[in-house]
């Protein structure tokens, strides 16, 4: 018994080591719940790397990519850690392209993801809080933490002459960090925050909460939500009672359904989410476009460039073991090295093959700092005659 | 100036979202407290056999709309809801005859109505799931405002705004209409005094030649009806996701108890009492103290409990009443 382990343990070692394989990529995404809109295009666009480096028969001597699916349900920890744990050992996936949300994705990430060590990145989780969390180096993120983005929303505001703000923020660790590194920022930047309070999502009515912000007071509202949920909830009463008629929305209410609530009841209005511009950003868009999505859809660039690094690193450590491919994502990602736009993996893995190095610059400006997260670029939108109107990026 | 918009405040963010909510919770501890009145048991699946009735009525209201049918500034839901009714009726009544017909022969104690109901209200739960699925739905169409906070702040000047919504106005409207009809109902009526009889003593309306069957149709009827409304105006105003009717029960139940059990006058009492509290408990009034006491700038809030802790206003006043006067304000039976 013991000799026939061995023998399978040895095999499955020589297995990964070399000659061309089947290798399985998890997506722990919130296909239903708060973000369900937006999951279906973070999906086509890791899938969309997943399919350029199978074609390219490239990847460690020709394997192939097969992506794997599952809900994460952005707000259920255990259904999240059950999805994770099912990709882990039931689907044996290499890497894992989530959590989608900070609170699923932290809760999966330590129950699944490190014990196991397969690593996770996540497009999309971006509380303050995974910046600091003991992954082993297993988590990397390909978007800012929210401590960032709260900063460039206190400045946009600060700009626009906003001086004091009543804050909303859906009651989990997202919402939570967001509201708070918001608020942090904005008070020293000379800011007020007259008051500082969550929702609660999946409520039929939330006049009692508005009425609550609305006694604060504030020339804006500042809603950390989400657009599928809660947040869109609050916009509703707060339009329908007067209490506000500028809202500022980060990056879980930015979002096409949110135009469609609302359309130009909340024209003037303003927000930011992150997402680069540049020669990747066009780059990536038209390869949606030809593949038959909407790459403008929040997180689906910050998926194809999560996708993209896994397969980047395997590439150059050589392996598809994520305890070994792990240490190769910082060096991928950053320089020195040739750029790599999407659309060029397969020149990219080209270049690993042959020993040399790469600077993955991918979809959205990928610049890995700290605890593995990209410094962030954010695009700041208006909603103007009821459609979203990028007006920069900062 | 400033005590108007101390008034207008008061309205649009305490007196009107309360008044139409109380409302909603009326209808529904009306049907509590007829079923408990007569039938004698509290119906746990209240809250779910109100998403069924929704549920049905939004099906019926996307079938006429896709057909072109509309009431104008009226929302459609109207015309569908004796769709809704009438299959909500059919639902309630099968359950009697599987499920409430066999204890009631038993003669068995309340409780054990009470335990088979929350039974009743796991299948409807899942039923509810089955047909509509657990989202959000909204069904509302026509107008949406009677009054509109910027139309408002221009005609008036005033610096707080007023908005009425037409689901508002329309739910005081119906509850008004429905109680009504059932006062006369239950007072006027031959079949009304009937139950009434039935309700005040089963043997002695049994020996006047009361059919007991009769009477307990027609309470499933009624209360079907009452029950759809309820949770149809409900949907209307706020919006429809079939958890939120669950969490329902919890109010309205309240609502039943503290107006005194199988009192209908109790009911709607009750409801409103709950609603007010609800809403006036979580509504920081520092801007109207501030209308009022200009200069006066006090630090907090002036909140009494956080919206976060709505649902426990409701708790708070079940066990306040359960303590000090469980027979309710209009003196209902005691649980």
């Amino acid at each position: 018994m013991k000799k026939l382990l061995l023998a399978t343990a040895a095999g499955a070692l020589l297995a990964g080591a070399a000659s061309a394989e089947e290798i399985k990529l998890g997506m722990s995404l919130g296909f239903t719940g708060p973000l369900e809109s937006m999951a279906p295009g973070m999906a086509s666009g890791a899938e969309l790397a997943m399919k350029e480096v199978s074609d390219s028969g490239l990847l460690l001597d020709g394997s192939t990519v097969v992506p794997v699916q599952g809900d994460s349900t952005c707000i259920d920890a255990a259904a999240a850690t059950a999805t994770v744990e099912r990709l882990i050992t039931a689907e044996g996936v290499k890497g894992i392209v989530g959590g989608m949300c900070s609170g699923e994705a932290i809760a999966s990430l330590q129950n699944v993801a490190v014990p196991n060590g397969v690593v996770m990145i996540s497009p999309s989780a971006t509380s303050p809080a995974l910046s600091t969390i003991e992954d082993n180096g297993l988590f990397f993120r390909t978007s800012p933490s929210d401590a960032r983005q709260g900063e460039v929303m206190a400045d946009i505001m600060i700009e626009k002459g906003i001086k004091n703000a009543a804050v909303t923020y859906t009651n989990n660790d997202y919402g939570k960090g967001l509201a708070d590194a918001f608020a942090a920022a904005f008070q020293e930047k000379g800011g007020t925050v007259t008051v500082n309070s969550a929702h609660d999502d999946g409520k039929a009515d939330y006049s009692a909460e508005v009425a609550a912000l609305a006694a604060a007071g504030g020339d804006a509202l500042v809603v950390a939500g989400y657009v599928d949920q809660g947040g869109s909830g609050v916009v509703r009463a707060a339009l329908d009672t007067g209490a506000f008629d500028t809202f500022v929305f980060p990056d879980g209410m930015v979002g096409q359904a949110l135009v469609d609530n609302f359309g130009s009841e909340i024209d003037g209005s303003f927000g930011q989410n992150p997402a680069a511009e540049g020669e990747g950003r066009e780059k990536f868009l038209e390869m949606a476009k030809a593949a038959g999505f909407d790459g403008t859809s929040a997180y689906s660039a910050e998926a194809y460039d999560a996708a993209a690094l896994m397969l980047l690193s395997m590439a150059a450590a050589k392996s598809s073991d994520p305890n070994v491919w792990k240490n190769s994502v910082m060096d991928v990602a950053n320089e020195p090295g040739e750029k790599i736009l999407p659309g060029e993996l397969a020149k990219g893995l080209e270049i690993l093959n042959g020993g040399g190095d790469i600077d993955y610059v991918g979809a959205s400006s990928i610049e890995m700092v700290g605890a593995g997260e990209t410094a962030g670029v954010y695009r700041e939108v208006a909603i103007e005659n009821g459609e979203l109107a990028v007006i920069g990026y900062r | 100036m400033d005590i108007l918009n101390a008034l207008v405040a008061f309205l649009n963010f305490v007196f009107i979202p309360a008044a139409a909510y109380g409302a909603q919770l009326a209808l529904g501890a009306l049907g509590v407290t007829l079923i408990y009145g007569i039938l004698r048991f509290s119906n746990f699946a209240h809250g779910d056999t109100m998403a069924f009735g929704t549920a049905i009525t939004i099906l019926t209201t996307w079938g006429l709309q896709s057909l072109g049918i509309s009431l104008g500034v009226l929302p459609t839901a109207l015309l569908a809801l004796p769709v809704g009714i009438a299959a909500t009726a059919l639902l309630v009544l099968g359950t009697d005859r599987v499920v409430y017909r066999f204890y009631r022969a038993q003669k068995a104690a309340p409780i054990i109505f009470v335990m088979a109901s929350v039974g009743v209200m796991f299948i409807m739960n899942g039923l509810t799931r089955l047909i509509i699925g657990v989202d959000d739905q909204r069904f509302d169409d026509g107008a949406r405002f009677i009054i509109n906070v910027r139309d408002f702040r221009e005609w008036t000047g005033l610096a707080e705004g007023l908005a009425l919504r037409s689901t508002q106005v329309l739910t005081l409207v119906v509850t008004a209409i429905v109680c009504g009809a059932l006062f006369w109902f239950l007072n006027r009526t031959k079949k009304g005094k009937a139950m009434r009889a039935y309700s005040d003593n089963e043997d002695l309306a049994l020996l006047s030649g009361i059919d007991p069957e009769r009477v307990v149709r027609m309470t499933w009827i009624i209360a079907a009806a009452l029950i759809t409304i309820a949770g149809v105006l409900y949907g209307l105003d706020k919006s429809f996701r079939p958890f939120n009717y669950f969490q329902l029960l919890l109010p309205i139940f309240a609502a039943a108890i503290v107006g005194g059990l199988g009192s209908p006058l109790g009911a709607i009492a009750g409801g409103f009492l709950v609603a007010f509290s609800e809403v006036a408990v979580t509504y920081p009034w520092v801007k109207v103290a501030g209308y009022l006491a200009p200069g006066w700038q006090p630090d907090g809030l002036l909140q009494l409990l956080g919206t976060e802790y709505k649902f426990a206003v409701s708790f708070v006043i079940l066990i306040v009443v359960l303590l000090f006067r469980p027979t309710g304000l209009f003196r209902g039976k005691s649980v």
